[in-house]
């Protein structure tokens, strides 16, 4: 917690990261020895197939998980359990479906002791940018999948983190609804600037969203190439039709899906 | 900071993604603020309901009614219906009626209260559960009823055995669900609440007891029901009133219409404290999602 380990510059550093699990009578390696950095208000998406500890990844830097070796940090701090300083969106909402969509969104800044008033300010400003303002008394049930999400973003960005994590966001959601979603998140993004990690499992989403496209590899968990997206910003659907674009994706895929020969079988990964 | 041109393009992303959804499925025009259009095509299937319930009601009464001209002794419902205006007007009915709920609305109140707080230690803390789980399960499969002889020559033949047997009927309704409510609260919502800045003190009275509530409530329904029919009983076995205790000594003297007058009030009471906790359970748990 001391400001002395504020060695490096990047605001997300991974160092040597291994994460393993006790199987029966094998080890199973979800990630061995990972290094990343993310600089500040930098948005990289991380895309690999099942297993390759992505999502792992991500929860380490939440903080809901320990790793068996090595360190994460944010902001130069070590990463221990959770805090609000860096915010989670994950797949499944995880919206409290006995609050209403405002009540979600302050969720945050009571548990931190904010005023009710200043509370209720805060909320609705973020309501407003993903546009619930309409919904904000509504209870999640009344809510579409999409809907949803937004508010799970606005409750992740009501109490200011300085990170964003997001694991696999619009996964549940139909194709044209996640295009939408991917523009807004953009959109949100070049406004409320913040450093985004960004897990996904579509290669699209991975390039159309980031600054970098971190590719990881399964067996052990590991990332296998990074691939800097040079597409300038704002990005708009028309951005999915360029040659350049295309060339991104290109190279993304063949990251993704030919991994080499350290490739497994499946049945090994049970 | 938000510039007018982006909150209209949102604004405009907005629409399109309500309408798409609003479309795509007709269960989710909720969506829209006004449900009216959903209430009106409820309506008439709900008449058509009440309409079957009562033709339902009227031929079992009628059905009844020919069964008593028969051999087989019943009382007629004009005679059940005068046994109930006597017993009213000497002041039984609402004596038993008095006794009956003050019994069961104790025991099932102490049980719900220890089974609360109960279930949600059994829950949280692995080795409450140990401790705890081999007694509730075990005298689960016992009956309270069948406690009754033991309790009775332990306790005496006051109030107190009884109101002990329902608290046990309704206790052990009720930890089980609990207990079942807050083991099944879902991961992701604790995840949430934590990295939202939330520990476990926060975690557990805003997301733990609000999980867990239509468990709760649903052992609560369960207990009470339990309770209600342990407690008739329990009359009948010993007591010097209430409701199963009259029908013990109308059957003494082979007085069928008071039997019957009561057997309605049981039925009846039951029916009101089931729909009240039924109601309370809408209230409280109508932000689920059904599937």
């Amino acid at each position: 917690m001391t400001e002395t380990q504020t060695m490096t510059e990047a605001k997300i550093s991974i160092r040597g990261i291994r994460k393993t699990f006790e199987m029966k009578d094998s080890e199973f390696v979800a990630l061995g020895n990972v290094d990343l950095d993310i600089q500040d208000n930098e948005f990289v998406t991380v895309v690999g197939p099942s297993g390759c500890g992505k999502s792992t990844m991500m929860n380490i830097l939440a903080g809901l998980e320990e790793p068996t070796s090595g360190s994460a940090h944010v902001d130069g701090r070590d990463v221990h359990g959770p805090g609000p300083e860096r915010g989670v969106i994950f797949q499944q909402y995880a919206l409290f479906p006995w609050l209403t969509v405002r009540k979600n969104v302050e969720f945050g800044l009571k548990v931190a002791g904010v005023g009710k008033a200043e509370r209720r300010e805060r909320a609705d400003h973020f309501i407003e940018m993903v546009g619930l303002e309409h919904f904000a008394d509504a209870l999640p049930k009344m809510l579409s999948g999409g809907m949803k999400q937004r508010c799970a973003i606005a409750r992740a960005y009501a109490v200011n983190p300085s990170i964003l994590l997001m694991d696999e966001p619009f996964g549940a959601l139909d194709a044209l609804t996640r295009v939408k979603l991917q523009e807004q998140l953009l959109d949100t993004w070049s406004r409320e600037q913040r450093t985004v990690m960004f897990i996904t499992h579509d290669v699209d989403e991975a390039v159309f969203l980031a600054n970098r496209v971190v590719v990881m590899a399964a067996r052990p968990g590991r990332i296998f190439d990074v691939i800097d997206v040079n597409l300038p910003y704002p990005r708009t659907v028309d951005v999915r039709l360029t040659p350049e674009f295309a060339e991104l994706r290109n190279r993304v895929w063949h990251a993704v899906y030919h991994q080499g020969p350290d490739a497994v079988p499946y049945e090994q990964t049970k | 900071m938000a510039s007018p041109m982006n909150a209209q393009s949102e604004g405009s992303v907005v629409d399109q993604d309500a309408t798409v959804t609003s479309s795509g499925t007709a269960a989710n025009a909720g969506v829209s603020p006004t449900p009216s259009a959903p209430k009106r095509q409820k309506m008439d299937p709900r008449k058509k309901m009440f309409i079957y319930n009562a033709i339902s009601i009227v031929a079992g009464i009628a059905i009844w009614w020919g069964l008593a001209l028969t051999d087989l002794q019943l009382p007629t419902p004009p005679e059940v219906v005068a046994k109930a205006v006597e017993l009213w007007d000497q002041g039984l009915m609402q004596e038993d009626i008095i006794a009956s709920l003050t019994r069961v609305l104790t025991g099932f109140a102490i049980g719900s209260a220890l089974a609360i707080p109960v279930g949600f230690v059994m829950g949280w803390y692995a080795p409450a559960r140990g401790l705890f789980e081999p007694w509730i399960q075990f005298f689960r499969t016992i009956p309270p009823l069948a406690l009754l002889p033991l309790v009775l020559v332990l306790l005496g033949i006051g109030e107190v055995p009884k109101i002990f047997v329902i608290f046990l009927a309704s206790f052990l309704a009720c930890v089980i669900s609990t207990y079942q409510g807050v083991v099944s609260v879902e991961g992701t919502l604790i995840n949430a609440a934590r990295v939202l800045g939330a520990k476990d003190g926060t975690i557990f009275a805003r997301v733990v007891i609000p999980a867990s509530t239509p468990f709760i409530l649903v052992g609560m329904r369960v207990g009470l029901g339990s309770a209600w029919a342990t407690l008739v009983a329990a009359e009948l076995l010993a007591a010097q009133a209430g409701l199963g205790f009259r029908m013990q000594q109308a059957q003494i003297y082979y007085d069928l219409a008071t039997i019957f007058v009561n057997i309605i009030i049981i039925g009846i009471l039951g029916l009101v404290m089931d729909r009240i906790l039924l109601f309370t359970e809408a209230k409280l748990t109508g932000w689920q999602e059904r599937r």
